[in-house]
């Protein structure tokens, strides 16, 4: 038996809601919003990802944390254990925006990249 | 890096506003560009915004806030754009000198042919939604926490209850839920979600966060720190409904409760506030009623996405270095007319060259003595003679008079400066 449910997409600002008609792990019809929103809702019905954005430990750098954030979206039920996994990770300064922290993450094929550069404390990056 | 005297644009904040406008402001002309931030570092807020969801109009790309920033960074250093970071801006004053102080220079002192006003907003604190109860620590605003988690690396409490349904109140429930908190709850005082839905999505429902509407803050409790705060429920017309009254244990309150644009300075330089933004007044060129004095971002008003503010500060960035190029070429035209030998002062005291192709220009001057014989009123270019005119004689108590004339243009041309002496014939 079909059913029919809303589901709010996250894909852009806009927050639209979609009207998903589904069977089981089939989607027969999608209503609302646009081809992204499409995509978002078939992939939320098999198998939910979200981007996962956090920090992990640097030294040598003004602040004692650095950003990072998955390169693609995350699958959602493993987000736990990739924090888990990410506080165990210790960097030094200097760091560049884009540099992999962590390679394949957990075997998804994801790897975990960082949000900034840091450079070493002290090192005159801009005018005081 | 050495401090010029006068810059063409000030800029006075570095988040995406304030890096935006510096970089615009490049790219139209503008030369001579500083921005004054008072964090350690550029990039603004967006640094203490880690998660993603930054970029997708300007980039087409889902970025991170410190990402977002890094790039903009990048670019206005790579322009040459001077900076003075850890520096705070005490007062900005109608003409547009800029007073500012920072640990290694006391204090800085710098003329603006245009200023960009980049200070975005601060947060309402707890004093200004009036939460009774008693005083005690763990009662925080939601961005001060977020500064705390994602940069400093302090975890405020344990067990969270977060007013306001903002997106920072959602995103810190999440953030603070990644670093093994418990938040109890969200409460929004209206009947109605006030940040993006997307967020409530990602960031409450993905978590199992509960939301209530309609329901606020009723008394904080707690001796020295925050024990649990009681939350009620509430009419349309805010008043709590009796009976609704819930105890929530917690040891932490974040408040998501609104922003508001921060114009201390822009009031100081004379800039007028229109009371329902909290922001300047500003024309399509984002200049308010103070000439040469613009204003980009939350500074204005409070935006949803960093693309609108990068944006605006595009705008004010533009209108700025067209400000200040008018003007720069204007004082490219102006000499000084200098009083010489035996005359006290001339007016007027600056001539711009330009007026004499359109017609004479008259120089009023008095003598410092008498001279009662007949004199030459002479008007000297180094020590080429330009123009000069007799007197029969020439006494303090008497103003004179000389006129320079569209004959006299092209070796005012190409004069650094005027001097007028009254000699003896």
């Amino acid at each position: 038996m079909p059913e029919t449910k809303k589901v709010i997409c996250i894909t852009c600002p806009k927050g639209c809601t979609l009207e998903v008609t589904s069977e089981g792990q089939t989607v027969i019809k999608v209503d609302g919003g646009c081809k992204r929103g499409h995509e978002y809702v078939r992939a939320e019905l098999t198998d939910p990802r979200r981007m996962v954005a956090t920090t992990v430990r640097v030294s040598g750098g003004i602040h004692p944390l650095l950003p990072v954030y998955t390169a693609a979206p995350f699958p959602k039920g493993r987000i736990q254990e990739l924090l888990a996994e990410l506080r165990k990770l210790q960097l030094t300064a200097p760091v560049r925006m884009g540099d992999v922290v962590l390679v394949n993450a957990l075997d998804t094929g994801i790897d975990i990249l960082a949000s900034r550069d840091v450079h070493p404390a002290g090192e005159v990056t801009a005018g005081h | 890096m050495a401090l010029k005297e006068k810059y063409d644009v000030i800029i006075i904040g570095a988040g995406p506003g304030g890096l935006a406008a510096a970089i615009s402001a490049k790219q139209n002309g503008a030369e001579d560009i500083l921005i004054i931030e008072r964090d350690l570092e550029l990039g603004g807020i967006l640094l203490q915004c880690i998660h993603n969801g930054f970029g997708v109009e300007i980039f087409k790309q889902d970025l991170p806030g410190p990402s977002y920033a890094q790039r903009f960074i990048n670019e206005a250093l790579s322009l040459g754009v001077d900076t003075l970071l850890d520096t705070m801006v005490l007062d900005i004053s109608p003409d547009r000198r800029v007073f500012a102080t920072n640990k290694t220079r006391g204090v800085i002192d710098v003329q603006a042919r245009a200023i960009v006003l980049a200070m975005g907003c601060r947060e309402r604190t707890r004093a200004q939604v009036r939460l009774p109860g008693t005083r005690p620590a763990g009662v925080y605003t939601a961005g001060t926490a977020q500064r705390w988690v994602n940069v400093e690396g302090y975890m405020p409490g344990k067990r969270y209850v977060i007013l306001g349904s903002g997106d920072i109140g959602m995103i810190m429930a999440r953030r603070l839920t990644f670093e093994g908190a418990k938040v109890e709850r969200v409460l929004e005082v209206m009947p109605y979600l006030t940040g993006l839905m997307r967020n409530y999505v990602q960031c409450l429902l993905d978590f199992d966060i509960p939301l209530q509407l309609s329901h606020t803050v009723h008394r904080i409790l707690g001796d020295k720190r925050v024990e649990a705060i009681e939350s009620v429920q509430v009419d349309e017309r805010w008043n709590p409904i009796k009976g609704t009254e819930e105890v929530i244990p917690c040891d932490t309150l974040l408040l998501s409760v609104g922003l508001i644009p921060e114009n201390e300075l822009s009031r100081k330089a004379g800039v007028i506030i229109d009371p329902l933004t909290g922001g300047p007044y500003v024309d399509d060129g984002f200049q308010t009623n103070v000439p040469g004095v613009f204003a980009a971002g939350n500074v204005v008003h409070v935006y949803d996405l960093v693309d609108w503010v990068t944006e605006a500060g595009f705008a004010a960035g533009k209108s700025a270095a067209k400000f200040a190029l008018t003007l720069r070429a204007r004082e490219n035209r102006l000499i000084p007319l200098r009083a010489d030998e035996n005359v006290r002062y001339v007016v007027p005291h600056e001539l711009n060259k330009d007026s004499l192709q359109e017609g004479n220009v008259r120089l009023q001057m008095r003598v410092k003595t008498p001279i009662e014989k007949p004199v030459w009123v002479e008007v000297r270019s180094g020590n080429l003679l330009v123009t000069r005119r007799a007197e029969p004689y020439a006494r303090p108590g008497e103003m004179v008079t000389i006129n320079l004339t569209p004959k006299e243009y092209d070796e005012v041309d190409r004069a650094s400066e005027l001097r007028i002496a009254i000699v003896p014939r």
